[in-house]
């Protein structure tokens, strides 16, 4: 087994999402057993193989280096959930 | 009653048959008769009247003036709301529009409402929506079937004629396969054809727009309208977009069809193989040459996809934390608590499993492992096509590995539901086009589904073979 009691615990954390008891359960059960199954990429011999991580085949244009003055402040914060003065507010972090 | 057509409509608003607001009004009529099926998640009659109002006063001529369209709830849209059918962007209100809506407002279209979906376009079904299961427009009354997924409500919307179109994405499938289920055209575009600019991120390198229509016809005419460079997206390609439709050529004599070995799997049934042979003789009797192909690493294509695309989710979705925009929980004693409780309340099962995924193949220790060594078996898919395609000029295939199964089945088993996708995610994770077009029944009288692939911007052989399998068959 890979992803027991502690690593959904660490993942669940990284991924700053809270699991209750029975919610860890059925994770580890569900991780484990994808897990198992993609294993058998182990098969597939990959050596010299360059990953593949963009299947675009145009190359990635290219554009002036020029700033923009959009002044969209009010309209980034339109859809905030709390916002103060012109930010974005969030539960206090400073004592 | 003829069978409904963009084109045919196009025709009729132009020699005045019919106006845009007759037209409009008997959608609206249409979609209030079928809110059962909840299609759609955003529907509003004062905003499609006000729409059609703007058109009427509207003198300039516009390539689809006053065509009633639906969208899937992906795209950002300024006149509506868009969630992504998640609780976390449920007040969600965009400011800005996205570059495929924004094209489809220009051409003068109407937009009838945002579809359901899968929660973030993850699923098979439409049934991880947080607003509820979507119901195949095909269903026998009692006993109600799933649309597929993900954009399970732009294949229904097409399919109970509540729109001339619709937008959908497909990351691993989302658009083929409900396009199969419901008896409708779909088709996913080459990777970088059209912008992703304001379409809600799961996977982004393989995220890709693309259109639900009636016919074969209309979906060259939709994806025209919808294709085009854009430099705020990186991987937007620079090529010329063909006038697909003008192009249509259903004469297919001397093209060679390639039909992949390792595509007839075990337990498919037998009705699926059955329409892959019966469109094969059909092509054959048009003077295509038959080539049958092998594309070795078709079965590591499921297992690669579901490293790489939870692992990109896992970074796409990292931006809902409750303090930008959407959801927040009240539960907020510091700022690690407000994440992950917002994230805990805000996230469905789905969603959560698969950022989960993510997480664990991109941590320390494990990368190389798991999302480095799907990268490399991805770039072995993409070869194989690659090489296949030396030999032919399209690829036919099933679709799906089954008719609409029914709405409530069990889907405990997350790998079984992963196997909806088994025909579909190759051709994603090379990037390649391919459409599915309905073709012949189930012994239930459900529609199947024949996919087409193409090369790499090869859209207009994909929609060739398409009408041509299409015209043969009705």
């Amino acid at each position: 087994m890979k992803i027991d009691k502690n690593t959904i615990n660490k993942i669940a954390r990284l991924s700053r999402i809270k699991l209750d008891d029975k919610e860890s359960e059925d994770y580890i059960k569900d991780l484990n057993s994808i897990l198992e199954w993609v294993e058998q990429l182990n098969e597939v011999n990959t050596e010299n193989v360059e990953p593949l991580s963009n299947i675009s085949s145009s190359i990635l244009p290219k554009r002036e280096d020029v700033s923009k003055d959009s002044n969209s402040s009010d309209e980034i914060l339109e859809n905030a959930p709390d916002k103060l003065e012109g930010f974005f507010a969030v539960p206090k972090v400073v004592e | 009653m003829s069978k409904p057509s963009l084109k045919q409509t196009l025709n009729d608003l132009d020699t005045k048959k019919i106006s845009i607001r007759e037209l409009n009004q008997d959608y609206l009529k249409k979609i209030k008769k079928k809110v059962n099926l909840n299609i759609f998640i955003h529907f509003s009659e004062e905003n499609i009247l006000k729409q059609i109002d703007n058109l009427e006063k509207d003198n300039s001529t516009k390539k689809l003036k006053g065509i009633p369209i639906a969208i899937k709830d992906l795209f950002c849209t300024k006149s509506m709301p868009t969630t992504a059918a998640s609780k976390i962007l449920e007040n969600f209100n965009p400011t800005y529009e996205s570059f495929v809506t924004q094209k489809l407002l220009d051409e003068g279209s109407i937009f009838v409402g945002k579809t359901n979906l899968d929660e973030f376009a993850m699923g098979s079904a439409t049934n991880t929506s947080f607003f509820g299961n979507t119901i195949n427009p095909l269903s026998k009354e009692n006993e109600p079937l799933a649309p597929g997924g993900s954009s399970g409500g732009s294949a229904a919307a097409v399919a109970a004629d509540l729109c001339l179109g619709a937008t959908g994405t497909d990351t691993g499938g989302s658009i083929r396969q409900p396009a199969s289920f419901c008896g409708v055209v779909g088709i996913k575009p080459t990777y970088g054809l059209c912008s992703r600019w304001g379409i809600a991120a799961f996977a982004s390198s393989l995220d890709q727009a693309g259109i639900f229509s009636h016919n074969v016809e209309d979906a060259s005419i939709l994806l025209q309208s919808i294709a085009g460079f854009d430099q705020r997206d990186s991987t937007s390609a620079k090529v010329d977009i063909p006038n697909y439709f003008e192009n249509l050529d259903d004469d297919l004599n001397g093209k060679t069809v390639g039909i992949p070995k390792e595509y007839s799997i075990d337990g498919t049934p037998m009705e699926i193989s059955q329409i892959w042979e019966d469109a094969i003789k059909v092509l054959e009797k048009k003077g295509v040459k038959i080539k049958n192909i092998s594309l070795p690493h078709t079965k590591y294509a499921l297992p690669t996809y579901y490293i790489i695309a939870p692992a990109e989710a896992s970074s796409n979705l990292a931006r809902y934390d409750g303090v930008k925009y959407g959801f927040r929980s009240d539960e907020i004693n510091s700022l690690d608590e407000m994440y992950e409780n917002t994230r805990a309340q805000g996230f469905g099962r789905e969603v959560k499993r698969r950022i989960l995924i993510g997480t664990y193949v991109l941590s320390a220790g494990y990368y190389d492992a798991y999302y480095l060594k799907a990268q490399k078996v991805r770039k072995l898919i993409a070869d194989d096509f690659n090489i296949a395609f030396k030999e032919c000029d399209f690829i036919v295939t099933p679709t799906a590995p089954s008719a609409a199964f029914p709405l409530n089945e069990k889907q405990n088993d997350p790998i079984k539901m992963y196997l909806n996708d088994v025909f579909t995610v190759p051709a994603s994770l090379a990037g390649l086009p391919g459409i599915s077009i309905p073709f012949g029944k189930d012994k239930n009288n459900l529609p199947l589904g024949i996919q087409i692939l193409g090369k790499h911007f090869d859209e207009q052989q994909v929609f060739n073979a398409a009408v041509s399998l299409e015209r043969s068959y009705e």
